[in-house]
């Protein structure tokens, strides 16, 4: 059990990073095709990342231990995150269960130590990004908690791989307005937590308007690449999660090699497809004025909430 | 535990031992001068602190002594009961709490204190404030308490005025202060003696056999809850927060805000569970109402403000506002037979209370030695200061940490506890709590959220990016003293986080809750509601991920060594005056957008325009204000009545003597014929 949990963690991890630089290549590929461009292909995102790895970062005076430790944090909760949901198999660490308020909590401490390189940088961009970030942040947060108690309530645990297992064990529940509800609350906060649109543009630089963006302005090099890895691993590990909520099947749920193997392929279908779609959305889709993007979330929050007070009702 | 009970009577021993340290600390602030006072006195504060933590600790895992006893005997008056002084398990969990902080703000005021601080009357006050807040929590009845609660409101009240010669805003926030705990004072006199009539006696012991029905309870409920809450500055009653913890020394804003806030959640306890316990259900829907309020209220406030120590005021105002939120859920679920889950909340409660004693502590002495160091605690003005006061930086980067809930400190297993005993609730039978749990729920997750906010800024305001005035370019670390109590705060944040297990046990006690164990090592089980919290477990999940990818970028940095450069990258252009970083106001401004109508901001923006050129922008002034709503509408129009009965009064006093003689003569009368009666 211990061993096979530790090797389910392993594969989660080794997919996640194999994985994500296919992901975004298809949703750049996607979003180029459909607006009718070439695009860079769908190895584009890994032949950039090992550029930016093997490029010298650069230091400007007064700077601290931030500046090298920021993006590597970043990675390495992201990573984290992919350890601890319930990807391609059920099975989770018996002494670190995939708890939903430990892997909120892992997911904000990505995002601090990012806006903590944003004010670092000392300009004034780095400063109104991260100020920016933290506001969404900190607005998305009851949404998120709000959304996954709802879906808990059913299952009557916090724990992830839990949930997604009771789930799929009542096929019916997943069309119940519980679990919809919950769902396109969850999608909301993973578009804002993953800084897409109509939330924010991955793709512009425009002072006025960037928010992630703002926060690595003055990063490059191989701080730059963590900082991209670490930001698509994110989405990675949240698209997973969204996906194994919504269409439990397919996940494994004991440690035969073959219903891991066949947990591996699922996810990864699901997290492409999930992916293209966002990015073909994303298309139609108008980033929001910012100081509208508080209406968004609390639209969010409002289905969570009803979410939950459904789940009182149904359950 | 076999040592404790060998040594027959430690708590009675280490009660006695309090007395003697501190009395011993008020002759040697008296008869020592220069660095001398600030040391002999802050040693003998320390050991005091110790001694309660000592003492607390013991009687909280279960070590009763006979009690102190004080006899008193005033002249003319009616004999009173001796004064009893003996903790129980509560009492005792309250008391290390209060040790503990007491010998860490001692420890830092050793380094720290200067000026009239480090005087006579300040090392004075000092010292009995701290032994008067020991033993509130130790006392047995109502006549100690109030004894006691009177020592830590006047000594405290006369070391906030240290400052006063030079500095009117101390004069200010003393008055409000002073007020704000007299008026606690006061409510709790009434309310205990609500109960002490109802009782017939004034030991908790007697008071205990009290009905909660009835007015009476009733009327010593909202009476204590009122007074209690005063002290613990639940809005609306938290004006003086914002006052007086910016104003004190920090080393006393530190004991204030970590320790003496929490009697008032001791007392909050001591009455809903010791002396009323299994009152209406409406009791625990008005702590949750207070509570919440307050912690979503103290948040935002925090979150917009550039003072440090204001903005830790607010944040205390907000973990104060959690710890009452779980105490009322606690007793919701109790009213509700659901015995379990209100026993993960009460534990939460204290698992709260231990964890912001904790990581304030480190945060309001960080405050104090950036204070210190650059003369001030406008976030506005500082910046830069992790390249020069590395300790410094990082004890308050824990501390941050801690308050912003992250992992792995103690601020994050209290708010897991409150969060699982939330989402734990049954609430599919009961109407109720189906509207009260959600709601707790989402306001709870929102205070997380802007808490965040609130942390990120503080630290990365403060301390990263460049020094945006000269102060904060010429910062010096703080001395050994306030190093050693920094770390030590910082150890205890980050410790306490990494043994949830044996710590919840512990407090379980003093709440009489069950369901709570330590799994493999130090890891907390709630088996109520079968979750695990293993935080060493997911420091050493979080260590195999993080050590392989720190070897990678080593391995890559020798390959490729960073660059320094004039200016990383800067948008291609000059490096830019440091004038032009965003700052604490405008780190906040989009929250101040988002909550505008609750806020009240009101931004100036002052135009120099060009003589020669009118289109032509020669300076620029913005100045944004944030009022407290409470203060506006609540207390100024208080004020304003009270300044209006004032002269009205004066229309009955005009001067006359032969008038006063009249009063005089009606008073006598007055007094004869009820006397009649």
């Amino acid at each position: 059990m211990t061993i096979a949990s530790v090797l389910v963690v392993v594969i989660q991890l080794v997919f996640a990073v194999a994985v994500t630089p296919v992901l975004i290549g298809v949703m750049r590929t996607t979003r180029a095709r459909l607006e009718g461009r070439v695009g860079g292909g769908i190895g584009q995102p890994w032949r950039d990342l090992r550029k930016l790895l093997s490029k010298e970062p650069t230091r400007a005076p007064g700077s601290t231990l931030v500046l090298t430790l920021a993006p590597i944090l970043l990675v390495a909760s992201s990573l984290l995150l992919c350890a601890l949901i319930p990807l391609a198999s059920t099975l989770a660490l018996a002494s670190v269960p995939g708890d939903l308020f430990v892997v909120v909590s892992v997911l904000l401490v990505g995002t601090v130590a990012l806006a903590l390189l944003g004010l670092e940088s000392g300009s004034a961009f780095g400063g109104m990004g991260s100020s920016r970030h933290m506001v969404i942040a900190a607005l998305v947060e009851p949404t998120v908690l709000l959304s996954i108690y709802a879906l808990s309530v059913p299952a009557g645990t916090s724990a992830l791989a839990a949930i997604v297992q009771a789930r799929r064990a009542d096929p019916a529940s997943l069309l119940n307005p519980v679990s919809l509800l919950a769902i396109f609350a969850l999608v909301v906060v993973v578009i804002a937590e993953t800084g897409r649109l109509p939330v924010d543009n991955p793709s512009t630089h425009l002072e006025l308007t960037m928010i992630h963006e703002a926060m690595i302005l003055e990063s490059g090099g191989r701080d730059l690449g963590w900082l991209e890895l670490g930001s698509w691993l994110r989405l990675t590990a949240l698209l997973g999660l969204v996906a194994n909520l919504a269409l439990p099947w397919g996940i494994g749920q004991d440690a035969a090699p073959l219903t891991l193997l066949m947990g591996i392929g699922a996810i990864t279908v699901k997290v492409l497809v999930l992916g293209a779609v966002l990015a073909a959305a994303e298309v139609f889709i108008a980033k929001l004025r910012l100081f509208r993007v508080p209406e968004l979330l609390a639209g969010s929050f409002v289905l969570a909430f009803l979410s939950v007070s459904a789940s009182y009702l149904v359950f | 535990m076999t040592v404790l009970a060998a040594a027959t009577n430690l708590v009675d021993a280490g009660l006695l031992a309090q007395l003697l340290l501190g009395a011993l600390a008020v002759v040697a602030a008296v008869v020592t001068r220069g660095r001398l006072r600030n040391l002999l006195a802050g040693a003998l504060i320390v050991a005091a602190g110790i001694a309660a933590a000592v003492t607390g600790s013991a009687a909280l895992l279960g070590e009763v002594g006979t009690g102190l006893q004080i006899p008193v005997a005033i002249p003319l008056a009616e004999p009173l009961d001796p004064l009893l002084l003996a903790p129980d398990q509560l009492g005792g969990l309250f008391m290390a709490l209060a040790g503990v902080v007491v010998a860490l703000a001692a420890l830092f005021g050793i380094g720290y204190a200067h000026g009239p601080a480090a005087s006579r009357t300040g090392w004075t006050a000092f010292a009995v404030f701290a032994v008067g807040m020991q033993l509130v929590p130790a006392a047995a009845d109502a006549v100690t308490f109030l004894l006691a609660w009177e020592l830590m409101a006047g000594g405290s009240t006369v070391l906030l005025l240290a400052d006063h010669a030079t500095r009117e805003p101390v004069r200010r926030a003393t008055v409000w202060y002073a007020v704000m705990t007299h008026l606690s004072f006061l409510l709790l006199l009434a309310g205990f003696g609500v109960l002490i009539a109802a009782a017939g006696g004034t030991s908790w012991a007697t008071m205990t056999g009290a009905s909660v029905a009835g007015p009476a309870a009733t009327l010593a409920f909202v009476l204590l809850v009122a007074g209690f809450a005063t002290k613990a500055g639940l809005v609306p009653v938290h004006v003086w927060l914002p006052r007086a913890h910016p104003e004190a020394p920090s080393h006393m804003s530190a004991a204030m805000s970590a320790a003496m806030v929490k009697m008032g959640i001791y007392g909050i306890l001591l009455l809903t569970l010791r002396l009323l316990p299994g009152g209406p259900r409406w009791w625990s829907i008005v702590l949750v109402a207070i509570g919440a309020g307050s912690a979503l209220y103290g948040i935002l406030q925090a979150s917009v403000q550039a003072d440090l120590k204001k903005l830790l005021a607010y944040s205390t105002t907000e973990n104060i506002g959690l710890i009452t939120t779980a105490i009322g859920v606690g007793l919701l679920l109790r009213s509700s037979g659901q015995n379990a889950v209100a026993d993960v909340a009460l534990v939460a409660a204290l698992l709260l209370a231990v964890s912001h004693a904790a990581f304030k502590s480190v945060l309001f002495l960080g405050a104090g030695s950036v204070l210190h160091a650059t003369g001030e605690r406008d976030l506005d003005l500082l910046g830069g200061l992790a390249a020069r006061m590395p300790w410094t930086s990082v004890t308050f980067g824990i501390g941050a940490l801690g308050a912003a809930a992250l992992p792995v400190t103690s601020g994050f297993v209290a708010e897991w506890a409150l969060l699982q005993s939330l989402i734990h609730v049954d609430a599919r039978a009961d109407r109720l709590l189906a509207i009260v749990i959600p709601i707790t729920m989402g306001i709870v997750a929102l205070t997380v959220g802007l808490g965040l906010l609130t942390f990120v800024k503080a630290y990365g305001i403060g301390f990263l990016a460049r020094p945006r005035t000269p102060a904060a370019a010429e910062a010096h670390e703080a001395g050994p003293a306030m190093r050693a109590a920094m770390v030590l705060g910082a150890v205890l944040v980050v410790g306490l986080g990494l043994v949830p297990g044996p710590l919840s046990q512990a407090l379980a006690r003093a709440v009489s809750a069950g369901g709570v164990s330590t799994t493999g090592g130090a890891g907390l089980l709630l088996g109520a509601v079968d979750v695990v919290l293993n935080p060493i477990a997911l420091t050493l999940l979080t260590l195999a991920i993080l050590v392989p990818l720190v070897v990678v970028n080593a391995v890559l940095a020798r390959r490729h060594p960073r660059r320094d450069v004039d200016l990383a990258w800067g948008c291609g252009g000059e490096r830019t005056s440091p004038r032009m970083e965003y700052n604490a106001t405008s780190y906040s401004e989009p929250l101040v957008r988002v909550f505008r109508s609750s806020l009240q901001a009101t931004q100036l923006v002052d135009v120099v325009r060009h003589d020669a050129a009118p289109l032509l922008v020669e300076q620029m002034t913005f100045t944004q204000e944030t009022g407290d709503v409470i203060e506006d509408r609540l207390y100024l129009p208080a004020t304003r009545w009270a300044g209006r009965l004032g002269d009205l009064a004066r229309t009955i006093q005009n001067g006359s003597i032969h008038r006063y003689v009249g009063f005089s003569f009606a008073a006598l009368v007055l007094v004869l014929v009820l006397v009649a009666l």
